[in-house]
């Protein structure tokens, strides 16, 4: 039973449930309430005091995000008290902002810039209260803190702790000298951060964003020696429409070849084909270890747990560096891609490895920390020169004055640009676990996986961990060690949810054999390179998009993927195997929890 | 309103000529519903500045159905100009943990603690003795009610309820969105009472006398005795017992040095009072009830005192909201403005529009009273914040 109540918001009486801010109530009857700290995914924190509005019978003006909507208030949202109030508060946020727009990443995607136009604040109303002493942070190789736009709101702050669990960011000092710092106010390279960029897509302003490499990627382009090739994720084709004029789930998959072709790169292939390869590899490795459980008796980590968030990597390397083990040993989609073109690729296509530049467009922050590991230099060079998000992709095609509505579709380029629906849904949370099984049960049974049009659903969705149980019947005779058993599979997505799973481990309590785990919310779809807002009701549209595409492929089991096939006919020879493991696995560190 | 002549009185700061632990035995005796309609009757108010009505508070609390509640007595004196909490720690402790005995009593509550500024952590020793002999005095009456000292760290805005609470969770010193209220939802997640030092021991001498007698003191708005912080251009600084509802022309005569200005009452949280308005202005009504009370004589800059005010506010703001942590600063670059001229005389008057918008968009008592002594010290002193 959920009670109601009623009040009545600019004379309209509106019936919520019992607890609603009054802030969402007035969404329910369209009234729009300014917020700059508020964000969906987020707890309250009442700080920044746009929303405020005026309730009959207090002094006071209300802050309406925090104010739970009771029976009979009487509230006003735009009396002259609230518009003088609010436009007051926007200017003390301007003169404490580095106001130089014309410059700054986010400019036309800054909810501080739309709500200092709508208030049409005067720079000179207030003096510049702006720190003389802020330098940019760009320490790392992911984020980059410009604290002169920082508005003080603490929405990464509290991403980063009630998301991701990981508390890089914390508030420092109080009064005037109150800021969003690190540990120790170390630079963002030396604090325990997981690159994951949540901190990033909830900033409401340009002080926290990736850091650019798209410079670096025209030079490539532009310069005639080099080779560029760029492979792009699942998820942006779902999610670089909504900055270039499309409503959010549009794919737009044909359009961002063609303009990525028509941009100058030499080569447009698909990350779904090291999805899919992932996909062989990673299930091979569950049934070695399986294998070793069940029949050899050897130790091996179960359950096995999925590498191929970056973020989520070096989540479990700080967080749980005594666990490593249980971490598959696959590189990343991204990864395996960069070490195969300078290696299959270039040899296919009789280019020196040396003048091929390997970009990555990701969804993703981390992936660029990821590119620049040390250990990923597989191919005897740097195996990926740069990842970029689907934010720098999307200004790109801006940048190239590319009119991105007009575009016909066009196919990625060959070789390595096949994939299977398996590869798509890499992009949405359990995905990755859907893919697996889908192969994993037919090379165990040597049967499609028992679910109406291979969608296996209890993996899917926006709940933060789900399971899904599968008994394995009339196993193939290598496989009969698996007959009978009915293996529990977890999913995880969300660095807290991650923590969950990991602590189950640590007590020895899981009961999983194999874990997908994706360090943003919602999977890749809601990676912290993704295109600004990202909310509950954004990642749902991207996924259903990303599962769309799935039904479309003519192959969506990645051992089917003919490119996958002949990977392994003409250079791989086998799953697992020497040269495999020389350019598709990779080792984990241990790292410090402080 | 009405008025009384000053008269110092001897209720708080007596001397223990009934013992404290006695009152909280007798009070126990008496039915809990009556205790706290005595306090309600009482006229009570808190006494750490905001003033809300002590017995309401005891009232809704009681109220409250949970496993555990929490009293706590918040000592982490702040205010600038205000001493006394100090004071009746070291002369009667007994009063302040039989207020709070009281209180644990008649609200169901098992689990006390003070919060004591870090400053006063001196005091420790002699108040875990006293403590001892508190918990000896609650075995005797089977009382289930311990105290513990809880040292804060320093900061001004941990003396507002709500980031005393977080502060002792070990979180940020940082208000909290109101509501719930801390009755509802305080320390842990749990009803918690917050009261002053002065306002428990207050508590137990209404059960002392009752509140028949207690309410004989004071005007018809404000009740009892208070204590006083007197500082300042003044021979007589120290803390004074003092009925509430005497004039400011009266106050200044008795403890000023025949020249005073002004006098700011309740601390930088509460109002300037120029000399020509004394006679019009009675303590306590109206005015914040914290007893920080800093007489200027006219020697002093009103400049000087308000820049001090505002730098100290925007150091000690949290820094959590705009209007405190942004308005803070731009109220003491403004004066700074229009000291040296970068801002013109009239910028002096969009900052009171500003200090207005802080009040009515603050967060907390903190950035929502700056605009007290702003206001107070522009409008009456505006030749000398300019020239």
């Amino acid at each position: 039973m959920t009670d109601k109540v009623t009040l009545t918001i600019d004379g309209q009486n509106v019936t919520v449930d019992k607890g609603m801010s009054i802030l969402d109530a007035a969404k329910q009857i369209d009234v729009r309430i300014p917020t700059l700290c508020h964000h969906e995914d987020l707890c309250v924190a009442g700080n920044c005091r746009i929303c405020v509005v005026e309730q009959k019978g207090k002094n006071t003006l209300t802050p309406s995000c925090a104010t739970p909507a009771e029976p009979g208030m009487e509230i006003e949202t735009s009396t002259p008290k609230v518009r003088k109030a609010r436009k007051d508060i926007m200017a003390l946020l301007v003169s404490e902002h580095n106001t130089q727009c014309t410059t700054c990443y986010r400019s036309t995607n800054c909810e501080l810039q739309d709500l200092a136009a709508e208030y049409n604040i005067d720079n000179d109303i207030y003096i510049s209260v702006v720190k003389p002493d802020l330098n940019i942070d760009k320490s790392s190789w992911s984020i980059e803190k410009d604290d002169s736009k920082c508005i003080r709101c603490q929405r990464c702050v509290r991403t980063c702790a009630e998301l991701q669990h990981v508390n890089a960011l914390a508030v420092t000092e109080r009064g005037k000298d109150m800021r969003v710092s690190t540990f120790m106010h170390l630079p963002m390279n030396e604090i325990v951060c997981t690159n994951c960029g949540q901190c990033i897509t909830h900033c409401p302003t340009g002080a926290l964003t990736e850091r650019r490499y798209y410079d670096k990627i025209w030079d490539a382009i532009d310069d005639p020696d080099k080779h560029v090739v760029i492979n792009t994720a699942p998820s942006v084709r779902v999610a670089l429409g909504e900055m270039l004029g499309y409503e959010v789930g549009t794919r737009v998959t044909g359009k961002m070849v063609t303009a990525l072709k028509k941009m100058g790169f030499d080569s447009v292939l698909d990350t779904d084909f090291s999805a899919d390869l992932t996909i062989i590899e990673e299930a091979n490795e569950l049934l070695v270890r399986l294998k070793k459980a069940f029949v050899t008796k050897e130790e091996v980590a179960l359950p096995m747990i999925t590498s191929c968030s970056p973020g989520w990597v070096k989540f479990i390397e700080h967080m749980y560096p005594e666990h490593l083990a249980h971490l598959s040993t696959c590189k990343s989609p991204q990864q395996m891609f960069g070490a195969l073109t300078k290696t299959y690729y270039a040899e296919k296509k009789g280019i020196d490895p040396s003048k091929i530049v390997s970009v990555a467009g990701m969804p993703c922050a981390a992936k660029k920390y990821e590119a620049n590991r040390p250990e990923m230099r597989d191919s005897g060079f740097m195996d990926v020169d740069a990842g970029l998000t689907t934010r720098e992709i999307g200004h790109m095609i801006k940048q190239a004055g590319i009119d991105f509505l007009e575009l016909e579709d066009s196919n990625f380029d060959s070789i390595m640009g096949e994939s299977t629906g398996a590869g798509v849904i890499f992009g949405a949370t359990g995905g990755v676990m859907e893919a697996a099984l889908r192969t994993a049960y037919f090379v165990i049974t040597g049967r499609p996986v028992p679910f109406n049009d291979l969608n296996i659903t209890p993996v899917r969705g926006l709940e933060g961990i789900k399971e899904a149980t599968i008994k394995f019947e009339d196993c193939l005779p290598e496989y009969s060690f698996l007959e009978g058993v009915e293996a529990k599979f977890g999913i995880a997505h969300g660095l807290i949810n991650a923590r969950q799973i990991m602590d189950q481990i640590v007590e020895g309590k899981s009961p999983f054999v194999f874990i997908e785990i994706m360090a943003c919310p919602g999977g890749c779809i809601g990676g912290g390179g993704q295109p600004i807002p990202t909310n509950d009701e954004i990642r749902k549209k991207r996924i259903a998009a990303i599962y769309e595409e799935d039904m479309n492929k003519p192959i969506r089991m990645s051992h089917e993927n003919p490119e996958i096939v002949a990977i392994y006919e003409d250079y791989l020879e086998k799953p697992l195997g020497e040269k495999s493991h020389h350019l598709l696995h990779t080792k984990y560190r241990k790292r410090k929890r402080y | 309103m009405t008025s009384h002549k000053l008269r110092k009185v001897d209720v708080i700061f007596s001397p223990y000529s009934v013992a404290p632990y006695k009152i909280l035995k007798d009070t126990m005796q008496r039915d809990k519903n009556e205790v706290i309609q005595e306090l309600i009757d009482s006229g009570l108010r808190g006494r750490g500045g905001a003033g809300f009505p002590t017995g309401l508070k005891w009232k809704f609390a009681a109220a409250e159905k949970s496993d555990i509640k929490y009293i706590i007595c918040n000592a982490d004196e702040g205010e600038p100009g205000t001493f006394k909490d100090r004071k009746l720690l070291v002369e009667v402790p007994r009063k302040v943990f039989s207020g709070m005995a009281i209180c644990a009593w008649v609200t169901g509550s098992t689990k006390g603690y003070i919060y004591l500024r870090r400053e006063y952590r001196y005091l420790i020793p002699k108040l875990k003795e006293e403590l001892a002999l508190y918990e000896k005095h609650a075995k005797e009456f089977d009382l289930d009610f311990s105290i513990e000292i809880f040292l804060g760290a320093g900061a001004y805005v941990c003396g507002e309820e709500t980031a005393l609470i977080e502060s002792m969770e070990g979180k940020r010193g940082e208000p909290r969105n109101k509501p719930p209220y801390p009755i509802q939802d305080g320390f842990l997640g749990k009803p918690t009472i917050v009261n002053n030092v002065e306002t428990f021991a207050s508590s137990t001498m209404v059960f002392r006398y009752g509140a028949k007698e207690y309410i004989k003191l004071g005007t018809d708005d404000q009740h009892g005795s208070k204590l006083f912080s007197i500082s300042g251009d003044s021979p007589k600084e120290g803390v004074y017992e003092l009925e509430l509802g005497m004039r400011l022309d009266e106050f200044a005569e008795e403890f000023g040095d025949g020249d005073t200005k002004a006098v700011q009452v309740g601390g930088v949280a509460g109002f300037c009072i120029p000399r020509k308005n004394f006679k019009d202005t009675i303590i306590g009504e109206g005015n914040t009830t914290g007893g920080s009370t800093m007489i200027f004589n006219s020697t002093r800059s009103m400049y000087n005192v308000l820049h001090n005010y505002l730098e100290f506010y925007a150091e000690e703001s949290c820094g959590q909201c705009t209007p405190c942590r942004v308005g803070t600063q731009q109220l003491l670059k403004g004066i700074e403005a229009v000291k040296n001229g970068t801002k013109p005389p009239q910028y002096l008057d969009n900052l009171i529009k500003l200090s207005e918008t802080m009040k009515l968009t603050s967060k907390c008592g903190l950035g929502q009273s700056v605009t007290n002594s702003f206001s107070s010290i522009v409008n009456n002193f505006r030749e000398e914040i300019l020239f």
